[in-house]
């Protein structure tokens, strides 16, 4: 084992690492915010809505990944309508596009998550918080979101870790991530198995500490599912 | 000057599930004070009723009046839908509701149960929500659970905030839908004693129960549904011993034998 070897690797591969993390850190959390708006077109009861919503998600959950930056980065561009459009100064970025991939894709599996969070809802809850008159934005931001986050927060932290390794797509679209920098060495060493290996060890460390996080906040926010309080003091105390 | 409208009035309300029609037309009217038992066989409409009360099933036709006030609907596809929601809200934080399944918020502490629809639905002061939650949790005898959530609780304790939950609304009328019938039968009588304070307290209570001596001890007047319609009605005594209705002794004599039975057994 060639220990200063792995200690290269993985000072050369660390510069990638903010790559990786921007990358995953922007598309997952615009992408939350589609996987939002899709599951309330889903949830909407609308034909129009629901049908795009259905659309989006047939698409980009139904095609590889690596196809659809393929299509965004190399193909879009042979369109004269794209190159003189008003996104082009995005799309020929690969950053871009590799994040425009990347988000539309954890907004169609985001949204089935989300989905599934808001139907979990026991419908009494929401009666209950209906009969103390609460309606509209209120019940919503009182009673459904909070019961519906605890719900699909465990399939959501999936989805991130998901997403992280996803990342590791963009270096066929030029950047310069981990995986990317992982190649790199490798074109010029051809030591494969060092180089993959550390670059795996950077994604693992990284998914560890997203685990670890959403773990936390799961823990943080369900004190209902854990054991009984100890007895509370005295009352007389509290007045 | 004219008398006081009745806390809560219903005339001919009309309840259609596709073709089944479980509410053929019922008026009630309930007086300040008083305690009205629903009595009648599973599938008899009573717990529709209730729900048509604060239009978590809206009436096909008929009128809900609370404390004078309609509540005014408009034809939408299908039926009908209440025509302004901000009245709905305000007549339901009128109503208290107490469901057979309890349905307390379960990411919340029973304290913060209490103090939701005060603090955000009638934006009472936190501190006083707090005060008051604090009495009422005492009053039906769960203070000491006020910062535990309903899943620490058994059925019983569970009922008893959810009926505090209610109260915390200063609600002119009380709607009790089968409080006592998801609960063990051990369970049933600390919930049936809060029950039967609030009455003592003179409180506006419509109470749909199949516990019927505790329906006879309690409420001013037994109403008897059977079939979607009011088949006999009167106080409890009255309607006991002299029954007006064929179908309400049946009834009566079927829930006496059940009695009966699980006594033996």
């Amino acid at each position: 084992m060639d220990l200063a070897f792995l200690a290269d690797c993985f000072l050369r591969i660390v510069p990638g690492i903010p790559m990786t993390l921007a990358l995953t850190a922007l598309s997952v959390s615009v992408g939350l915010v589609f996987a939002c708006l899709l599951a309330a077109m889903r949830l909407s009861g609308n034909t129009l809505l629901d049908w795009p919503a259905r659309l989006h998600v047939f698409v980009f959950r139904g095609t590889p990944l690596a196809i659809q930056m393929f299509l965004i980065y190399f193909g879009l561009a042979q369109f004269e309508v794209v190159r003189t459009s008003v996104l082009w100064p995005y799309l020929r970025e690969p950053f871009w596009c590799a994040f425009g991939a990347l988000m539309l894709n954890t907004a169609a599996y985001g949204s089935e998550i989300v989905r599934g969070g808001l139907l979990a809802v026991p419908c009494g809850e929401v009666e209950a918080a209906r009969a103390c008159g609460m309606s509209g934005f209120l019940l919503f931001r009182r009673i459904v979101a909070p019961i519906a986050l605890r719900r699909a927060l465990p399939g959501y932290g999936n989805e991130i870790i998901l997403m992280v390794k996803a990342t590791s797509l963009a270096s066929m679209v030029t950047l310069v991530e981990v995986t990317g920098l992982a190649a790199r060495i490798i074109s010029t060493t051809y030591r494969v198995f060092e180089a993959f290996a550390v670059a795996a060890a950077i994604y693992l460390a990284i998914n560890f500490a997203i685990a670890r996080a959403v773990a936390a906040l799961e823990w943080w926010l369900s004190p209902h599912l854990r054991g009984a309080p100890p007895p509370a003091p005295d009352l007389r105390l509290a007045h | 000057m004219t008398a006081a409208p009745p806390a809560l009035e219903l005339r001919g309300i009309v309840k259609r599930f596709g073709a089944l029609e479980v509410l053929r037309g019922i008026s009630l009217a309930a007086a300040e004070g008083e305690v009205i038992a629903l009595l009648g066989a599973s599938g008899s409409g009573k717990s529709t009723l209730l729900r048509c009360i604060n239009c978590l099933e809206i009436p096909d036709a008929g009128e809900v009046i609370v404390a004078g006030e309609a509540i005014v609907f408009r034809p939408a596809r299908g039926g009908r839908v209440p025509a302004d929601r901000r009245q709905v809200d305000r007549i339901r934080a009128s109503l208290g509701f107490v469901f057979q399944s309890f349905n307390l918020w379960s990411h919340m502490t029973v304290l913060e149960n209490v103090i939701e629809a005060p603090v955000h639905v009638q934006k009472r002061p936190r501190a006083e929500a707090i005060a008051e939650a604090e009495a009422l949790l005492a009053k039906v005898g769960i203070a000491e659970k006020r910062h535990h959530y309903p899943a620490h609780l058994s059925g019983g304790q569970q009922q008893r905030a959810a009926i505090a939950r209610a109260l915390a609304m200063h609600p002119r009328v009380l709607l009790f839908d089968e409080p006592t019938s998801a609960l063990d039968p051990e369970l049933v009588g600390e919930v049936l004693r809060v029950i039967r304070g609030l009455a003592a307290e003179g409180r506006t209570m419509l109470l749909v129960t199949h516990e019927m001596g505790f329906a006879r001890d309690v409420a001013s007047r037994l109403v008897f549904l059977d079939q979607g319609r009011i088949e006999c009605e009167g106080p409890p005594a009255a309607l006991f011993a002299e029954p007006p209705s064929e179908r309400f002794r049946a009834f009566v004599a079927r829930h006496r034998e059940e009695e009966r039975l699980r006594g033996a057994g």
